[in-house]
C-alpha cells in the first residue's frame, strides 16, 4: 500500500519536502454551471507517483474537478498545470492524461484487444508496437485469454480491467479514475484495490481517484483531499485525515466519532480542559489548542479510543458512567451504544478478544467509559 | 369472463395478445400473398375473374393442378421488366442514399438538442403525416410545374427567362420520394442516436481522437443498426412506389410499380401482374434475409451472449 511502502527506509512523502515540485498543480480553479458553483476556488498540488483520492459525498464537485483535469470541462477561473505545462485550454485529445470512466465506457463494437489498441492507433504507432504493448498490458491485467471477446461477453470485474488497461496503455502522465471500484461487489472490490495499487507501483503512473467510499480512499491513497460543497476541506494522508481532522465535518465524514460540544475552562500551551454539558467532569486534553478564549470548541473522540470497563477508573478527568443501550455484534468487533447521565448517546467499539459471550458487557449493564488524554481531537469549526 | 373463455380454449392472456396481431397478419398479408402466388401460376383469360383456375376436374374423380410458369418465363424474356426492375432499384437506391445524407445530420441534431426542443423537432418531422400522402404529392405539382411556385418566383426575380422543366422529370421523382420517405429515415436513426452513450465519445476524445474521428470510429459504427433500419424503411416501399412517379415523373419512366399497374388495369393480365409482384417480393426479401443472417452471426460473435 502506498501508505506503508515495502521499503521502510524509502518513505514516500514528497509533500513534506519543501523543494519538491508538484506534478499536477491546480491553481485557484472555480467551475460554475449557471449560478451553481460546482468547484469553488480549489488549489491543490499533487506529486509524481502519488495515488491522490478526491473524497466527498455526491455533488461535492469531485467529479467536476476530475473532468476539468481530463479536459471535458473548462474551468470558469483558475489554471491547471500538468508537469509544468498549462493544460487549461488544451482539448482532451491532446492531453497526456487518460481517464478510467465510472461506467468504463468500453466501445461495445470492438473486441477487448481493439478497445485497448484504440488509443495507440490514434497516436499512429507502428502496428507491431501496438500489438506488443496491447499484449503486455492485457497480461498485466490478466486478460490475455479474453483478447478477442467483446465487452458484453465479459464480467463486471473483467470489464473494469479492460477499462484500466485501455487507459494505462498510452502511458499517461496522469491517470484519472472515476469511482473505479463502485460497480464491483464487495469481495471483488477489496481484491481489486490491492491489484490497482500493485499496477500503480509497477508502472509508476500518478493516479487521481474520485470516490465517495471512504474505505476505498483510505486503502488506496497516499493522500486524500476531502471535498465539501465544491471546496477542499482538508488534504492529508489517511492517518492525518482520520487522527487529525481539522473540523467537525472531516471527523464525522471519515469513520464515526463522538463529539462533545463545550468551552475551554483551562487553556495552557501544553494542555486544555474542556467543560461540556454532556459530561459531569471536564475533558482533559494533553496538548494545546489555538482558539479564541471563551469560544465554543468540539472534542471529537473515536469509538475505538473509548475504553469500556466494569471498574471505576482512577483519576478525576476523562471518564464517565454509562448504560449499555444497544450492542451490534460484527464478529471481529462489537459496536456498543451507551447512554450517559446527560442523555447523550455515545458509540464505542471493542474488539471481541474473548470467544465466550459471558465475558462481554451486556445490555443495560452499568459500565465506565474512559479515554486517554491524547485521544480527543479538539476542533474549533 | 373473457379470461374464462380463453382458458377453456387453452389460451392464456399472453398467447391471446400475441395471437391477435398474428391472426391479423395471417388474414390480410399471408392469405392475399397466397392468392397472388396462385394467380401468378395461372393463365390469363377473358372472364370474371380474368384468369383460369389452377384446379380442374378432369374426369369424375381426378383433380388436376395446372401450374403455368410461363408468366415468370415471360418476365425474363421481355427486357421491359428487367429494365423496370433495375430502374426501380436504381431510383430507390439513390433516393435512399439522399434520404440518408439528409436524414442522418437531422437525426443527429435532434438527438443532441435540448430535451425541451427535442419533442418539438420530432413533432415537426412527424407533422406531414397529418395530411394525406396523395395531397402532399399533389402539392409538389403546384411547386414544381412550369408556372408553379419555384419557376414563378425565379422568373419574377429575373433569375431565369424561361421556366425550368422540373415536373415530369426524374428530378421531380427524387424530390417526391425523398420528401415522402425522409421521416422513415429520420425516426429510426433518431431512436438509435438518442441512445448513444455520450461517455463513449468522451472516452474516444480522452484516448486521443479528434471529434470528427470519434464520429467515424464510434458514433457511425454504433448507429449502423439505425442506418440499416432507416434504409430498409425507405428502400423497400420506394422500389414499388407507384403514385410518385405517376404524378410527378416522366410518363415514359420505367418503374416496376407502374408496370404492375399497367398489367393489372390496362392489360387486365392478372397472372403476369401477379408474377411481377412475386418477383419483386423475392428480389427484396432474399437479400434482406441474407443480410439479417449475416448480422445475427456478427452480433452473436459465434459465442454465448
Amino acid at each position: 500500500m502506498a501508505t506503508s511502502p515495502r521499503d521502510p527506509q524509502l518513505k514516500f512523502e514528497p509533500w513534506t519536502d519543501p523543494d519538491a515540485q508538484p506534478y499536477v498543480r491546480i491553481d485557484r480553479v472555480t467551475k460554475k454551471f449557471g449560478d451553481f458553483i460546482a468547484v469553488d476556488d480549489v488549489s491543490l498540488g499533487i506529486y509524481k507517483k502519488e495515488i491522490f483520492c478526491l473524497l466527498g459525498a455526491s455533488g461535492c464537485g469531485k467529479t467536476t474537478l476530475l473532468r476539468m483535469l481530463a479536459g471535458f470541462e473548462r474551468p470558469t477561473a483558475g489554471r491547471i498545470y500538468i508537469d509544468g505545462v498549462d493544460m487549461t485550454d488544451i482539448p482532451p485529445y491532446e492531453r497526456p492524461v487518460n481517464m478510467m470512466f465510472q461506467s468504463y465506457a468500453l466501445f461495445p463494437h470492438m473486441t477487448v484487444e481493439q478497445n485497448v489498441a484504440f488509443g495507440l492507433k490514434q497516436d499512429k504507432l507502428a502496428k507491431a508496437e501496438i500489438a506488443k504493448r496491447v499484449t503486455e498490458m492485457l497480461e498485466l491485467v490478466k486478460l490475455g485469454q479474453f483478447a478477442k471477446r467483446k465487452p458484453h461477453q465479459l464480467s463486471g470485474g473483467q470489464r473494469q480491467r479492460v477499462a484500466l488497461a485501455r487507459a494505462l496503455v498510452k502511458k499517461p502522465k496522469l491517470l484519472l479514475l472515476d469511482e473505479p471500484l463502485a460497480a464491483l461487489d464487495k469481495k471483488l472490490r477489496e481484491h481489486t484495490q490491492f491489484e490497482l495499487i500493485n499496477i500503480q507501483e509497477t508502472l509508476g503512473v500518478t493516479f487521481i481517484v474520485v470516490t465517495h467510499d471512504q474505505e476505498e480512499a483510505m486503502t488506496l491513497s497516499s493522500r486524500i483531499g476531502l471535498m465539501n460543497h465544491g471546496e477542499i476541506v482538508q488534504v492529508g494522508t489517511p492517518t492525518e485525515i482520520y487522527e487529525y481532522p481539522n473540523s467537525r465535518f472531516v471527523s464525522e465524514f471519515i469513520g464515526s466519532v463522538n463529539i462533545f460540544e463545550g468551552r475551554l475552562i483551562e487553556d495552557e500551551p501544553s494542555y486544555v480542559r474542556i467543560e461540556t454539558d454532556d459530561l459531569d467532569r471536564p475533558i482533559f486534553v494533553d496538548h494545546g489548542v489555538s482558539s479564541a478564549p471563551g469560544a465554543t470548541v468540539w472534542a471529537a473522540i473515536r469509538p475505538e479510543k473509548m475504553l469500556m470497563s466494569r471498574e471505576k477508573p482512577a483519576g478525576d478527568d476523562n471518564w464517565t458512567p454509562a448504560t449499555v443501550r444497544d450492542i451490534a455484534y460484527m464478529g471481529d468487533l462489537s459496536i456498543y451504544l451507551l447512554r450517559l447521565a446527560s442523555g447523550k448517546v455515545v458509540r464505542v467499539t471493542q474488539p471481541n478478544v474473548y470467544r465466550h459471550a459471558d465475558e462481554r458487557v451486556t445490555w443495560d449493564e452499568q459500565v465506565y467509559l474512559s479515554w486517554d488524554p491524547s485521544s480527543p481531537v479538539v476542533v474549533t469549526k | 369472463m373473457i379470461a374464462r373463455v380463453l382458458r377453456r380454449l387453452g389460451l392464456d392472456g399472453r398467447t391471446a395478445v400475441i395471437a391477435v396481431p398474428y391472426l391479423w397478419l395471417l388474414m390480410f398479408f399471408l392469405v392475399p400473398f397466397v392468392i397472388v402466388l396462385k394467380i401468378s401460376f395461372s393463365d390469363a383469360q377473358i372472364s370474371m375473374p380474368p384468369y383460369e383456375p389452377l384446379l380442374h376436374w378432369v374426369s369424375d374423380k381426378a383433380l388436376q393442378i395446372q401450374l403455368n410458369f410461363g408468366n415468370f418465363a415471360f418476365l425474363v424474356e421481355d427486357n421491359l421488366y428487367w429494365k423496370a426492375y433495375l430502374n426501380s432499384i436504381w431510383v430507390a437506391g439513390v433516393s435512399t442514399l439522399l434520404c440518408l445524407l439528409i436524414g442522418y445530420p437531422m437525426a443527429y441534431a435532434i438527438a443532441r438538442s435540448q430535451s425541451s426542443t427535442r419533442n418539438i423537432l420530432l413533432l415537426l418531422v412527424i407533422l406531414p403525416f397529418w395530411t394525406s400522402f396523395l395531397l402532399r404529392v399533389y402539392a409538389w405539382i403546384g411547386i414544381l410545374k412550369n408556372n408553379g411556385l419555384i419557376n414563378n418566383t425565379l422568373m419574377a426575380l429575373g433569375v431565369i427567362d424561361q421556366p425550368i422543366q422540373m415536373l415530369q422529370t426524374d428530378f421531380a421523382v427524387y424530390v417526391g420520394i425523398v420528401y415522402s420517405y425522409l421521416p422513415f429515415m429520420i425516426l429510426p436513426l433518431y431512436a438509435n442516436l438518442e441512445k448513444l452513450d455520450l461517455t463513449l465519445l468522451e472516452a474516444a476524445a480522452d484516448l486521443g481522437c479528434r471529434p470528427w474521428k470519434s464520429f467515424l470510429k464510434v458514433t457511425l459504427p454504433l448507429s449502423l443498426p439505425g442506418i440499416i433500419a432507416g434504409c430498409l424503411l425507405v428502400f423497400i416501399p420506394a422500389v414499388g412506389e407507384f403514385v410518385i412517379p405517376a404524378l410527378l415523373g416522366d410518363p415514359g419512366m420505367l418503374m416496376i410499380g407502374k408496370v404492375l399497374w399497367t398489367e393489372f388495369f390496362n392489360n387486365r393480365d392478372w397472372p403476369v401482374a401477379s408474377a411481377v409482384a412475386i418477383a419483386l417480393l423475392l428480389f427484396l426479401v432474399i437479400p434482406i434475409m441474407f443480410f439479417q443472417r449475416a448480422q445475427d452471426a456478427e452480433a452473436g460473435g459465434g459465442t454465448h451472449r
